[in-house]
């Protein structure tokens, strides 16, 4: 019970880097995809730990839900995506998907 | 003149309302026939065309017939319909309006111009039937009705001038109708050039009498102002007016009479016949550059009238004017436009009466007419040229008679001319129509026997015109000769010439011997002997060929029937001259006329002497007559071919007009048209080079506005384009579609916002 806030925000910023490592580097477009998901829960941590120690309620809980939920959505979103590039070019890889160049 | 000299006051003016229509029904028949004839004549025929324009001279002469009831029934000094239609302008203290006035000598015209000039339309009908533009023709005859009738009821000088132009107009117009025949249309532009010659000084005239009535009130140091005559002062106060009434109000006024400048025949009247006015006073001591203002402004109007009404020197017009279709010739060059002078000259009686001067140059000019163009007349073979040469005789009795101070019988001979030449006229129209459009006078003859009517309407005005007492002719000649040679006041020079009168009767007598002479060889060429027509020159041969095609023929009803009605007008329109000497009183047309005219006074005469020259003047037709009869008689005779032989020199010269024409071609014509070359040399090299310089200095301004425009001012707007193009070609680069590259972009982005913060902090 005594674990400083500055623990968990440097878990939720090192969260937020590897999803964004993820992102910039991954050639799968789902593992894009889950580099987003990383960093959605960098930013859920962060939203707790405030509401943890600097708030003192429940409405970065509710955040916390809101993105988890929207999450999902987004990952059903870009799936859909991923499979109807799959179905365009037999392929998912990002640096091949560049239709809307110039 | 005998009579009393009517009162002297000013002139009582009633309102009709309707004078409009006189003129304006021919300019709608005008207006119509000109804007849809052509129509009119496709669609319904040639029927509706002269339907329009007979019924609207017939519905103006209607008109006129009912203003002259109304004018009967006035009293006769207050014999005068105004209406006023609009107010042309105003102008300082001059207000002219456009308005009509009837009074009873403009009636008398109105009546001969709606009058004959509707058996004319009737005539035409006959006549034209032929023609393709049937409705042009049937539409310019109503135009020249229009103007006459403006010219003739006008109250101003404006307005007569909108008239006097518009028939000068019309007559161009009618002689050159078959304008595709060059030398008709030349004929068009001689008489349209020498009546502006005419025009010319009948402007001057008006505006130098109305430069002269400027004068005329205006106070003088020599000429001490007459107590009465106060309005001097109050004249020379300047103000201006905009309304004819402010104009009006302004003006001064003595015994009822509005002194000041004005262009109006009864105002002008009004302040001359008004002795307390001082008007006339001031006009007849009027000078400029030491010649008396009122002969100059009589000879000037006089000049006006010398080219409408064909006299010396500009009479060449109206024989070259036959070109046109004979009904012109009959209303236009013989019944009433060339009777607009004799008008003019009668209408401004009270002016000229003040200038004995004037006086004696219309009458002398007219006499020197009469016996010129008489002695024309007698060789020409051409019937319309003599008929034509005839009217310019008749036209100079005329002005024999509105010379000498005799205006009514100057006009009653106006009248009785345009009865008898217009018969004569359309009686040579018949004859002409008759004979297959032949004019010549020696391939006629015999036609009596085909041609009747014709002979015997022609015969009548033959008669008439010679100066028996059995027609009108007698009557007016006879009093203007009498009026002539009692006439001791004419001038030329401003002393008065006792022995004027008596010489101007004598060219007078003379001419009138002429003149049954001619007008009986014309009738004895074309009516007696045999038909020459059939074989061209044949003399005599040619009676027992040419039946079928070339037989002569009597002419439509419309043309004959019109015929035997102006014969029998001939006749009938002697009783209103009869002479005082027959019945005791004065004739109808004098009484009629004698408000509106100008007294003059004549040298009194014995009734024996009166009874003498009217047998002078029978006497001398009778000459006249029988000298044509035994030379002319069925073409039997030899001896004017032998007299022809005999003077041929003199005979050429007579024939060819005295070379008039050659002359006017020499002395007016060839310097013109050298200047004209001149001219154009001038136009060609100096005028054109000197375009065609400027033309080629801005052509070269233009080339090097195009280097400039093509090197620099393109380069410059290309150069724009191509850097931007250029830069959008470079930068298209970073648009590689592939997320990622975006997301190295937007991380670079915040790194350099974050590092920025540091740094700036």
């Amino acid at each position: 019970m005594s674990i400083p806030l500055p623990h968990f925000l440097v878990v939720g910023a090192l969260l937020f880097a590897l999803g964004l490592v993820t992102v910039a580097t991954r050639r799968n477009a789902v593992g894009v995809l889950m580099g987003v998901e990383l960093i959605l829960n960098g930013a859920n941590v962060n939203f707790v730990a405030f509401e943890r120690y600097v708030g003192g309620g429940v409405s970065g809980q509710v955040f916390a839900l809101f993105v988890i939920v929207l999450a999902a959505a987004e990952a059903a979103v870009g799936l859909a995506i991923v499979l109807a590039v799959f179905q365009l070019s037999r392929s998912i890889d990002v640096r091949q998907a560049d239709l809307l160049r110039e | 003149m005998e009579h009393a000299a009517h009162a002297l006051g000013p002139v009582p003016v009633t309102s009709a309302g309707y004078l409009w229509l006189i003129p304006f029904l021919p300019l709608l028949g005008a207006a119509v026939n000109g804007l849809v004839g052509w129509k009119l004549q496709r669609v319904l025929g040639k029927r509706a065309v002269h339907w329009i324009a007979v019924a609207a001279v017939a519905a103006s002469f209607a008109v006129s017939v009912c203003a002259f009831v109304q004018l009967l029934g006035l009293p006769p000094e207050a014999r005068h319909l105004q209406d006023t239609l609009w107010n042309l302008f105003t102008a300082g203290r001059l207000s002219v309006d456009f308005a009509f006035a009837l009074d009873p000598l403009s009636m008398t015209m109105v009546l001969v111009i709606t009058g004959i000039g509707a058996l004319i339309h009737v005539f035409s009908i006959g006549y034209m039937a032929d023609e393709p533009a049937y409705w042009r023709f049937f539409c310019y005859l109503n135009l020249f009705v229009f103007a006459m009738l403006l010219l003739v009821m006008g109250d101003s000088f404006a307005v007569m001038f909108f008239g006097w132009e518009g028939v000068g107009l019309a007559s161009y117009l009618l002689i050159a109708f078959w304008y595709q025949d060059p030398e008709k249309a030349a004929a068009g532009m001689k008489a349209f050039v020498v009546n502006r010659f005419g025009d010319f000084g009948f402007l001057l005239g008006v505006l130098l009498l109305f430069w002269a009535l400027g004068g005329a009130w205006q106070p003088r140091a020599d000429r001490p102002l007459r107590p009465e005559y106060r309005p001097a002062a109050e004249l020379n106060a300047v103000a201006g007016a905009s309304t004819r009434a402010e104009a009006l109000a302004l003006a001064p006024r003595v015994e009822g009479v509005a002194i000041g400048p004005t262009l109006s025949f009864r105002e002008l009247r009004d302040q001359i016949t008004v002795e307390a006015t001082g008007v006339r006073e001031r006009l007849a001591g009027a000078t400029l550059w030491g010649l008396p203002v009122l002969a100059l402004v009589g000879i000037l109007l006089f000049v006006g009238a010398m080219g409408k009404s064909a006299q010396l020197p500009l009479y060449v017009w109206l024989p070259d004017a036959m070109a046109g279709p004979t009904p012109v010739s009959a209303l236009i060059h013989a019944a009433t436009m060339v009777t607009a002078g004799v008008y003019m000259v009668a209408r401004l009686g009270f002016l000229f009466a003040l200038s004995p001067s004037a006086m004696g140059w219309v009458a002398s000019v007219g006499a020197l007419t009469a016996i010129f163009a008489a002695s024309i007349g007698f060789f020409q073979h051409d019937i319309k040229k003599v008929l034509a040469y005839s009217t310019v005789s008749q036209l100079g009795f005329m002005f024999i008679g509105v010379g000498v101070g005799a205006y009514w019988a100057g006009v009653y001979h106006l009248v009785t001319h345009a009865f008898f030449k217009a018969t004569l006229f359309l009686g040579s129209g018949s004859v002409i129509l008759g004979c297959h459009h032949e004019q010549d006078m020696r391939k006629m003859g015999g036609l009596a026997r085909h041609m009747p009517i014709t002979r015997w309407t022609y015969l009548v005005a033959c008669v008439a015109i010679a100066g028996f007492p059995v027609a009108n002719g007698f009557y007016s000649k006879d009093e203007i000769l009498w009026k002539a040679f009692t006439s001791r006041h004419l001038a030329l020079f401003g002393a008065p010439l006792p022995w004027l009168g008596p010489a101007i009767y004598l060219l007078g007598i003379v001419a009138a011997t002429g003149t049954a002479f001619y007008m009986y060889r014309s009738y004895y060429m074309t009516f007696t002997g045999t038909y020459r027509g059939a074989d061209g020159h044949g003399h005599g041969q040619g009676h027992g060929a040419g039946h079928g095609h070339g037989t002569p023929h009597e002419s439509p009803r419309t043309v004959t029937w019109v015929l035997a009605a102006l014969a029998a007008g001939s006749v009938l329109t002697l009783l209103l001259g009869l002479p005082a000497l027959w019945t005791g009183s004065e004739p109808l047309f004098e009484r009629w006329l004698a408000p509106v005219l100008a007294p003059v006074a004549f040298a009194h005469g014995s009734h024996a002497q009166e009874w003498l020259f009217q047998g002078l003047g029978v006497a001398a037709a009778t000459a006249g007559w029988l000298g044509a009869r035994a030379l002319y008689r069925d073409a039997r005779s030899p001896v004017p071919a032998q007299l022809r032989d005999r003077f041929h020199r003199a005979w050429k010269v007579v024939y060819h007009k005295y070379y008039v024409d050659e002359l006017y071609a020499w002395v007016v014509l060839r310097p013109a048209v050298r200047l004209a070359k001149v001219l154009a040399w001038f136009d060609a090299h100096l005028l054109d080079g000197l375009v065609n310089l400027v033309g080629g200095i801005a052509r070269l301004f233009a080339a090097i506005s195009d280097v400039i425009d093509r090197y620099a001012v393109d380069w410059a707007v290309n150069a724009v384009a191509g850097v931007t193009a250029a830069a959008g070609r470079s930068l298209r680069r970073v648009q590689t579609g592939r997320i990622q590259t975006y997301l190295y972009g937007a991380l670079g982005g915040a790194l350099a916002v974050v590092l920025l913060n540091f740094l700036l902090s």
